[in-house]
């Protein structure tokens, strides 16, 4: 820390003095750090708790490095067969099996600490899933993604493709009955790939499945070339994320222009290191105390057995309960003489296709139905963009709703119902679902942003109430504060894209005047409905008469925001 | 029962313990001479207490000579070790209609239920109650146990018995707490969704072994908590339950301001 | 923000109309409050709770001093023993020993931060993402005087030809051999079969002991593999062999049976005893949960129920086509045996199944 403050001070000086200042000076005439750390040192950054979900993942994934390489130096990547002959557990004694599976039992019982870093290993693998989509979810629903992140939501999204790489190829390394099952799955959907799917097949297996090659295919997969992948994009992220700076959420002084928050040095750099302990810690308190993937329970993998139970980890799961669902009759065709396996194309590559091109375009087309070029960095509240929200709540709800479907099986047994009728009121609910999740949410969002009208124009309730000369009880609402109200006015609401007419001025028809009115459909559909923020007029006009007439106007004010809204609101757009 | 002495042994055993089974079974169902533990307490007596017990409790459902009913099944030839099981579980007698019949704590004694199973094996041969030794897992090979529940149990039962669902509401149960004498009837008799394993598909010493198998994982986990042993979702659910849970708490701390 | 249009109009036109504060109604906008004023902590005022905090500090990071030290010590002490309870007790003292020594520091970071350093907001601008118009020139200007440097503007087709052809090209020195050996033998006609052939014993699995006819008795479910030596089972062409050959073999009463997949004028099956493909036809998990009293059985991944005493059809879930048959019969010491391989690929669909 004092080395930083010398730096620049050092840098000045013609011949430094101290020995933290020579060191200093020493570093600087060959690297210019000056410039770095004068740049870096005092950088603000925005606080919030929801900005450290993003730390969350890239600090489980420094203990995925960590714990990773501590297991590489005892695990061997070879399916050559061998008989077991470690002391624990009993029920592998003697047993014919990989050297792989072999390799992870001897790292978990004889490696002290081995057992240990595996399970820290597994935690850490889920958690850094799981913080990935918390962070992507945080980055949506406050529309951190807008201009100029787009690019950095792309690269995130890969960053949450890769993860799913890494976790999977990780999985199926110890050569165990439950993953050897998850990789004869992988091979089925492969092989349902039409023209090419036998050939993918041999590709992946160097041969018919399980063959001897895809334990070692995997392990340079698993920890060559996607860690190496992540690590270049996480790095690219975080250029990016340094170079636009971190958004902030609105609020008093908070603008576009500016950013307001602490210094890198010394609260930022003490709260990420701390951060980077507390996650590192928890995962080792987790690798301590919850067993994960206990491969000695699952066997040596074997072609004929399967266990009850039989789920990728939890990233993977909607994929698991997308095949669930998918009914197999009438969804197998024969064209030609050739098999197209619907069944198993649409739940395995159609099903997540679609949740990640919407991923993948959202940004894009926000940007184009709102008609919006601007840079973006104070952040929305998620009830001030309510189709946005909504649309991230209904694809939220059937991700879920198809991990819940992946696990059917353990609610069947831990609720006491019927594996097939659960499965029906899934594939009835994956259709349902989404829509009451958009419909709910958007409501849920309008609804709260006229609480919000309500709130800047008339106050809180303040439970006092008063009796006026006249009689009349009335209550007084206390004004909000300067800053409480600033947060509920300073938004933009735009209003659906305007088109210009399909005729020009000569009478001519325009080129792309359809494409344009489709847009405008698009648009409509997002921002139809729409509450306005309070202007200063009406506040005025709310408090033109004093408290008394303020409170009068309690009354009538549903009025602006219906002005606002009323006119579109419950007919959802299209009509003009 | 070392594990190499255990591969060599198998090659022989089948025919031999087969054999010795058939002895056992027939000897009993035979002559009803008491040359087993279990076989002891079979007498002329016990089949009469037992006949009154099956009419009062059983009769019902499985008809006044235990021949069955439309829906219900004979228990002629069933033998005394699929009562003992029934019974001593508390599945039978069944208490409502279900999707399966439920364990639960078991409405007659010891005594009332080897009455019972005396009257049952009375009516045709079936198999007998496993004998002490049978049951025992110290004598079994837990390696070759934990090979055969893997290919034979563990689609239903869970890799290590923490249960399973089957179709239709109905469900494999958790073996944790399932007795031993229990465990190998189960297999021995095919109660109710379960297949029957006879003593030709899994021998009575491969029935030891599995029984050390699982009597093996009532160690637990050497990792820590077994999250109830249900795999990858359990483990999902305790990632974002208490792992992230715990992150987004300690992140809402360093976010919030000091006061 | 101006840009975005706000539709004012309306609500202008209500503040009209209430006929009031229309000396007010100048901008559409609020003013920004600015920044809320800095309130100091406890620790900002009082000099006492600073030297509580700072010792709080202190204590942590002693705490994750003593969590390290814990660790080596269990670290000697408690070494695994080759016991489920040893393992358990030496991850739990290593594990939490680690998480105190990691723990220790993080809290203690984070409290250092939060209650002793400077906590006022600090305010920096931001500037436009893009670059300014001058520099955007000179970027230009340089990419041109390099094109013009290169010498490759103008009319050099066969140059620019031959240079792009030869980084086309050169990708595939490394590309075709590898797709030529990833593949295998790229033999894709080894899925349509298995094993089986006339005459193959059913046998045990895992155990490899051959299955009498007369030891299958009705209720019973057999997991089957083709005979073989022990030897051969230890090998990597048998795990790959056994993937496609294992089977479930189950008898039902001959009258329970309503059909098999045997044509016309064929037995498939032995006196009730029928055998499927254990690989399921939806995406090839061992399907292996027998329900012995409905005759369904059931893949625990996806949940395909096929019926055996029906032809092995899918009554419910994602599999399309019933389990391939095994068809088998009795030999003369009166093993079950195999009458042929399967009629069908087994397992899961691919293009060229049926070509």
């Amino acid at each position: 820390m004092s080395t930083a403050h010398d730096t620049t001070t050092a840098g000045a000086a013609a011949e430094p003095t101290t020995r933290v200042g020579k060191a200093a000076d020493y570093l600087d005439q060959r690297t210019s750090i000056g410039v770095a750390v004068k740049e870096f040192a005092r950088k603000v950054f925005p606080d919030h708790w929801s900005f450290m979900l993003g730390e969350i993942a890239l600090f489980s994934f420094v203990a995925l490095l960590i714990s990773g390489v501590f297991l590489t130096m005892f695990f061997e990547p070879s399916m050559a067969l061998t008989e077991y002959h470690g002391e624990h557990p009993a029920s592998a004694h003697g047993q014919t099996m990989s050297v792989a599976y072999a390799s992870t039992l001897e790292m978990s019982f004889e490696v002290r600490g081995g057992l240990l870093m595996r399970q820290i290993h597994h935690w850490s693998a889920l958690i850094f899933m799981a913080a990935i989509v918390v962070h992507m979810m945080r980055v949506f629903f406050t529309g951190a993604f807008r201009k100029p992140r787009e690019l950095n939501w792309l690269v995130g999204f890969t960053l949450l493709i890769l993860g799913m790489a890494a976790g999977f190829s990780g999985y199926s390394l110890p050569d165990d009955v439950l993953s050897g099952n998850g990789l004869r799955i992988t091979d089925g959907v492969v092989k349902s790939i039409p023209v090419i799917g036998s050939y993918m097949s041999y590709m992946i297996f160097g041969g018919e499945f399980p063959g001897e090659h895809i334990i070692p295919r995997l392990f340079t997969v698993h920890i060559l070339i996607v860690p190496a992948l992540i690590v270049a994009l996480i790095a690219l992220h975080l250029f990016l994320m340094v170079l636009h700076k971190h958004t902030q959420f609105p609020g008093g002084g908070r603008t576009d222009k500016n950013v307001v928050g602490y210094p890198a040095l010394p609260v930022y750099v003490a709260k990420m290191t701390g951060n980077f302990f507390i996650v590192f810690g928890v995962l080792a308190l987790m690798g301590a105390t919850m067993a994960i993937n206990n491969v000695w329970n699952y066997g040596p993998y074997d072609p004929s057995p399967v266990s009850a139970g039989a789920q990728p980890d939890w990233y993977m799961l909607f994929l698991e309960g997308s095949l669930r669902l998918m009914p197999g009759q009438g969804t197998e065709w024969e064209i030609f003489g050739y098999t197209l396996s619907w069944n198993i194309l649409v739940p395995a590559v159609i099903v997540p296709g679609i949740l990640f091109t919407f991923l993948i375009v959202y940004p894009f087309v926000e940007a184009r139905v709102t008609g919006d070029k601007r840079e973006h960095h104070v952040l929305d509240r998620p009830r001030n963009v309510p189709v946005r929200t909504a649309l991230g709540v209904a694809f939220l709800a059937d991700f879920i709703l198809l991990a819940a479907a992946g696990s059917n099986d353990l609610i069947a047994t831990h609720f006491g119902m019927s594996i097939n009728q659960i499965t029906w009121v899934f594939r009835i609910l994956f259709f349902v679902l989404p829509v009451v999740a958009f419909v709910v949410t958007k409501r849920i969002c309008l609804g709260l942003q006229r609480k919000d009208r309500e709130l800047v124009l008339h106050g809180n309730e303040s439970g006092r109430v008063v009796r006026y000369a006249n009689g009349e009880y009335v209550e007084v609402h206390t004004p909000l504060d300067d800053q409480e109200r600033w947060l509920r006015v300073n938004y933009d609401s735009p209003a659906p894209l305007e088109v210009e007419p399909k005729m020009d001025a000569r009478g001519v028809k325009r080129k792309g005047y359809g494409a344009d009115k489709r847009w405008q459909r698009l648009s409509r559909f997002f921002y139809e409905d729409r509450v306005e923020p309070v202007t200063p007029a009406e506040f005025a006009a709310a408090h033109a008469h004093g408290d008394h007439e303020a409170i009068e106007a309690g009354g009538r004010q549903a009025m602006p925001a219906a002005v606002g809204t009323g006119r579109t609101d419950g007919t959802d757009s299209q009509e003009h | 029962m070392k594990a190499l002495a255990a591969r060599r042994h198998h090659r022989l055993a089948p025919v031999v313990l087969l054999l010795m089974a058939l002895l056992v079974t027939g000897g009993v169902y035979a002559a009803l001479a008491p040359t087993e533990a279990q076989a002891e307490t079979v007498s002329t007596e016990d089949i009469e207490t037992g006949k009154k017990l099956f009419q009062a409790n059983c009769a019902t459902c499985h008809g006044p000579n235990a021949e069955g009913t439309e829906g219900v099944p004979s228990l002629v030839g069933v033998g005394a070790a699929a009562v003992d099981f029934q019974v001593s579980t508390g599945r039978m007698p069944m208490q409502a209609n279900g999707p399966q019949a439920m364990a639960k704590p078991p409405q007659f004694g010891p005594e009332q239920t080897a009455a019972l199973a005396a009257y049952v094996s009375s009516l045709g041969p079936g198999p007998a109650i496993p004998t002490d030794e049978q049951v025992d897992a110290e004598l079994g090979d837990a390696a070759n146990g934990a090979a055969l529940f893997r290919t034979n149990c563990a689609m239903c039962h869970n890799a290590i018995g923490a249960g399973g669902a089957l179709s239709e509401g109905k469900f494999a149960p958790a073996l944790f707490d399932t007795s031993e004498r229990n465990i190998y009837q189960a297999m021995q008799t095919g109660p109710q969704s379960m297949p029957v394993f006879n003593d030709a598909n899994i021998t009575p010493d491969e029935k030891r072994d599995i029984i050390a198998f699982l009597v093996e994982q009532r160690d637990g986990s050497a990792g820590g908590a077994s999250l109830g042993s249900l795999g990858p979702v359990s483990e999902g659910v305790w990632a974002w339950a208490v792992g992230l849970g715990l992150l987004i708490g300690a992140a809402v701390w360093i976010g919030a301001k000091s006061s | 923000m101006s840009d975005m249009n706000h539709p004012n109009d309306a609500s202008t036109e209500v503040t009209a109309a209430d006929g009031a504060g229309t000396e007010v109604a100048r901008s559409d906008t609020f003013t920004d409050p600015g920044v809320p004023a800095h309130k100091p902590r406890l620790s900002d005022l009082d000099p006492k709770s600073a030297k509580r905090n700072e010792r709080l500090v202190t204590f942590l990071f002693v705490v994750s001093c003593l969590g390290a030290v814990g660790t080596l010590v269990a670290y000697v002490a408690v070494p695994p023993e080759g016991t489920t309870e040893s393992v358990r007790l030496s991850t739990l003292l290593l594990g939490v020993g680690m998480a105190v020594s990691l723990l220790g520091i993080g809290i203690a970071g984070i409290h250092w931060a939060k209650a002793l350093m400077g906590d006022a907001e600090m305010v920096q601008d931001r500037h436009p993402i893009r670059s300014s118009d001058a520099v955007r020139a000179d970027a230009v200007r340089d990419l041109d005087e390099g094109m013009q440097d290169s010498g490759v503007v103008g009319r050099r087709g066969l140059l620019k030809g031959a240079a792009l052809s030869a980084l086309a090209l050169f990708p595939l020195t490394i590309a075709v051999p590898l797709i030529g050996s990833v593949g295998g033998d790229w033999n894709v006609s080894k899925f349509k079969h298995t094993m089986w052939k006339k005459g193959t014993r059913l046998a045990l699995d895992p155990s490899g002991r051959p299955i009498k006819a007369s030891d299958v008795n009705i209720g019973s479910a057999f997991h089957v593999i083709p005979e073989t030596t022990e030897e051969y089972r230890e090998t990597h062409e048998w795990i790959t062999e056994k993937s496609k050959a294992v089977v479930l073999m189950v008898r039902v009463r001959p009258e329970e049976l309503r059909s098999d997949q045997s044509p016309e004028g064929e037995q498939w099956s032995y006196d009730g005893i029928v055998a499927y493909s254990k690989i399921c036809t939806h995406v090839g998990c061992p399907v292996a949960l027998y329900e012995q009293q409905t005759h369904h059985l059931l893949c625990p991944c996806h949940q395909s129920t096929f019926d055996v005493a029906d032809s092995a059809k899918v009554v419910f879930g994602p599999a399309k086509r019933p389990l391939p048959q095994l068809p088998i019969t009795v030999d003369d010491e009166g093993y079950l045996v195999a009458q042929d391989d399967f009629a069908e690929p087994i397992g899961p669909s691919f293009w060229e199944r049926l070509k």
